[in-house]
């Protein structure tokens, strides 16, 4: 098929959704949603979706991913709308369904990722009577959401898809549900779909404030220790292009948060690396000495300022770009605030971007980099994590998407895969959900079927979704699994060694699944290493493999992440571990 | 910085839900309620809500911030700011012998508040005013025994042209 054909078919398809046929309001939904562009959507039936499921039947055009368990479906689209961008999609019926979607949601709002999250609810009718298998997921789900619509009427529904889509993927993007009783999915009104939205009271404030940007290039021409924290809004206004500018005009060093990680070239001189309790060396030392801070699309969360009473003490002033005015002085004082789009921040700043007197710091960033990099001890005799990841990085040339879960292997990854790119790396930053990083891979690759996508997660995470290789195998997903095993939940058991005095209390995973044997259950490929040489062999191996495989890394259990600033501390009072 | 108390007033798309919104954005960032009222306001599909609340200017600005990102959120406005005009209305359930009755009569009518039912043994007294002016009524009837008492909260309004 020619791109001429593909296009008109496209126009065709269109104008055919768009008629004003009179129909049920599954119907509406399904039309609304090819007509937003979604091309696959994350689901799981049950009761009071059937009409949204009978009416996909026999829907050639409507792409649906049948999960396990809605948990993996919510992370599926929450890993399909990081990596691509585009609002992710899913379904659930009521009650159960809708509930098991919280911890998604959750986990979307932390990160501010878009998803629209339809949810089934029993008939109007019977609303507020306990019925079977009714939630109050709007109520449920308040604090979690960007916003949220219990469909009462099947005439407001094609208007409430319109404005959910632009609600979720405008502003400070983040996760919208839309709850639909069953008499609504079945009741038929004529479809008429909104060319544009009108919400009077959502008006993101994205145009920037010539005047602030103005005052933030003075600051950064007087200053002479600038430092720049590059957060996920980077990332979610796709300004990496627009952020690198800015800091090759201006000489600025970046670091880059959890979620930040792509939004600026690890390799570049100017990169430090991460901040905070995990973060580099010379980020922390930087953040502590810099006279100007800049945070662009960051948040000052805790595990990135840690101790704020002692955070970035010589800062004169701080300069805050962020979509969200909320955020402003929400955390820090800020001296400069400059609300609005990132991309469009930067776009304006670039235009009068001067170089700050940062030459001399340059040369200390460059020196404390070379003097404290990211170290582990590595063994010939045990295959270390931190050695995992490298070998991901070395054969994937940084070019992975990379997803994980979350604790240890989610900190080495951070600290040891080498991100180039902006959208490529996947991870529960705010909420830390475990469980996220496998099902999250497949959302992506669903998105980049010709990538290669790597998820990363640790023996606790992995038997969280795990029924999700059920999905990779029937529909041939080639999602690289990495499983870090160390027999223990890692993350926790570091805390309990370090600041709980080696009072080790229920970390010890005895009893966990032979991980070989659990994928190949399902259908996928598995692989053992235990040592480098096995590892290099095995993950080739994988890499080689069209489809899905999981690979198990056995590594030892004592193994920490290091540096670690405890909470409390300020982030320079670092302990540097075995890179000591 | 100094706690201060602040009237805020949140105009709102009327829609199901929406004082669940507001009330609980209240509830999980820490954000105290001193009182609520609700109502109709000058145009159709939106409604008033009248704040009270205490906190530093830091927390005060949280809150304006966090409530206009609410969707259903169009307008808020700090009151307490301004010269503003800040009424309640409460209705007071007093033990009221008729021996009693006279002397309850004229702490009545000082504070120009009204009876609006009498029973065998009792008096319900209505008093509209400022939050301390009730607040004082309540303690003059105090002595003859409050049976019941209902406050409806403060709703307050700038004065003049200000809008």
């Amino acid at each position: 098929m020619n791109v001429q054909t593909t296009e008109k078919s496209k126009e065709q398809l269109r104008a055919e959704l768009l008629k004003p046929d009179v129909i049920t309001g599954s119907e509406i939904l399904l039309r609304s949603l090819l007509l937003e562009g979604v091309d696959c959507v994350f689901g799981y039936p049950g009761g009071a979706v059937l009409y949204i499921y009978d009416a996909m039947h026999g829907n050639p055009d409507f792409n649906h991913l049948l999960t396990r368990h809605e948990q993996g479906a919510i992370h599926a689209a929450d890993g399909y709308a990081r990596s691509t961008g585009k609002v992710g999609v899913c379904i659930a019926t009521s009650g159960p369904g809708a509930t098991n979607l919280v911890t998604g949601i959750a986990t979307a709002y932390m990160d501010s990722v878009p998803l629209v999250v339809i949810t089934g609810n029993v008939a109007t009718t019977v609303i507020g009577t306990d019925a079977f298998q009714e939630a109050d997921i709007t109520g449920i789900t308040m604090p979690i959401t960007k916003h949220s619509y219990l469909v009462r009427d099947v005439k407001d529904l094609a208007r409430i898809i319109k404005e959910a889509f632009y609600i979720a993927n405008t502003g400070r993007k983040g996760p919208v549900l839309i709850d639909i009783p069953k008499d609504v999915s079945n009741a038929t009104c004529e479809f008429h779909y909104p060319e544009s939205v009108n919400i009077r009271g959502y008006n993101p404030n994205v145009i920037p404030n010539r005047l602030q940007v103005d005052k933030m290039v003075e600051a950064i021409a007087e200053s002479e220790r600038p430092v720049i924290i590059a957060g996920g809004g980077v990332v979610a206004a796709d300004a990496a292009k627009e952020l690198l500018e800015f800091v090759e005009k201006t000489r600025i060093p970046v670091t880059t948060t959890l979620l930040g990680l792509g939004g600026f070239p690890s390799g570049h001189e100017l990169c430090m690396g991460m901040p905070g309790m995990h973060g580099t060396y010379t980020a922390n030392h930087a953040l502590q000495n810099c006279d100007l801070l800049i945070g662009i699309g960051a948040r000052f969360d805790d595990r990135v300022t840690m101790k704020v009473d002692g955070f970035a003490p010589k800062a004169k002033k701080i300069v805050h770009i962020d979509v969200d005015p909320a955020e402003i002085g929400k955390i820090v004082e800020t001296a400069i605030p400059c609300v609005g789009d990132v991309k469009a921040v930067l776009q304006l700043a670039n235009q009068k971007a001067k170089p700050a007197k940062s030459e001399a710091w340059i040369e200390w960033i460059k020196e404390t980099k070379r003097k404290f990099p990211l170290r582990y001890k590595d063994s010939d005799t045990e295959l270390k994590p931190q050695y995992v990841i490298e070998l991901i990085n070395e054969t994937t040339k940084g070019d992975a998407i990379i997803t994980t879960d979350v604790g240890q292997h989610q900190m080495w990854a951070a600290q040891f895969y080498k991100f180039n790119r902006p959208r490529s790396w996947i991870t529960s930053g705010g909420l830390g959900t475990m469980g996220f990083g496998f099902p999250s891979a497949i959302g992506a690759q669903m998105a980049h079927p010709d990538r290669l996508v790597v998820s990363i997660n640790g023996d606790g995470g992995m038997q969280m979704c795990s029924q999700e290789l059920a999905v990779c195998a029937i529909n041939n997903i080639p999602v690289k699994i990495v499983v870090i095993n160390n027999q223990v939940l890692g993350m926790v058991r570091q805390w309990q060694e370090i600041i709980y005095d080696n009072r080790y209390s229920h970390i010890d995973l005895a009893g966990s699944p032979d991980f070989v044997k659990l994928a190949e259950a399902y259908g996928v490929k598995g692989l053992r290493a235990t040592n480098k040489e096995e590892a290099r062999r095995a993950w080739a191996e994988a890499l080689d493999t069209p489809g899905p495989v999981l690979v198990e890394f056995v590594v030892p259990k004592g193994e920490n992440v290091y540096p670690m600033v405890t909470q409390g501390s300020t982030i320079d009072e670092m302990i540097m571990g075995d890179s000591e | 910085m100094s706690i201060q108390r602040h009237t805020i007033s949140v105009l709102v798309n009327n829609q199901p839900g929406v004082l669940q919104r507001v009330a609980g954005l209240f509830g999980r960032r820490g954000f105290n309620i001193d009182s609520i009222t609700v109502g109709a306001s000058e145009e159709a599909g939106l409604s008033r809500m009248i704040i009270v609340t205490t906190g530093d200017d830091r927390t005060l600005e949280q809150v304006s911030k966090q409530l206009y990102k609410l969707i259903d959120v169009i307008k808020v406005v700090d009151l307490s700011s301004n010269p503003m005009v800040a009424r309640e209305l409460a209705l007071i359930k007093v033990n009221a012998e008729p021996a009693a009755r006279p002397e309850i009569l004229g702490v009545v009518e000082t504070f120009r508040a009204s009876v609006v039912d009498i029973g065998p043994t009792s008096l319900i007294v209505q008093v509209v005013g400022d939050s301390d002016k009730i607040d004082a009524m309540v303690e003059l009837l105090k002595p003859y025994g409050i049976r019941e008492l209902s406050r409806t909260g403060v709703t307050a309004m700038i004065r003049g042209s200000a809008k």
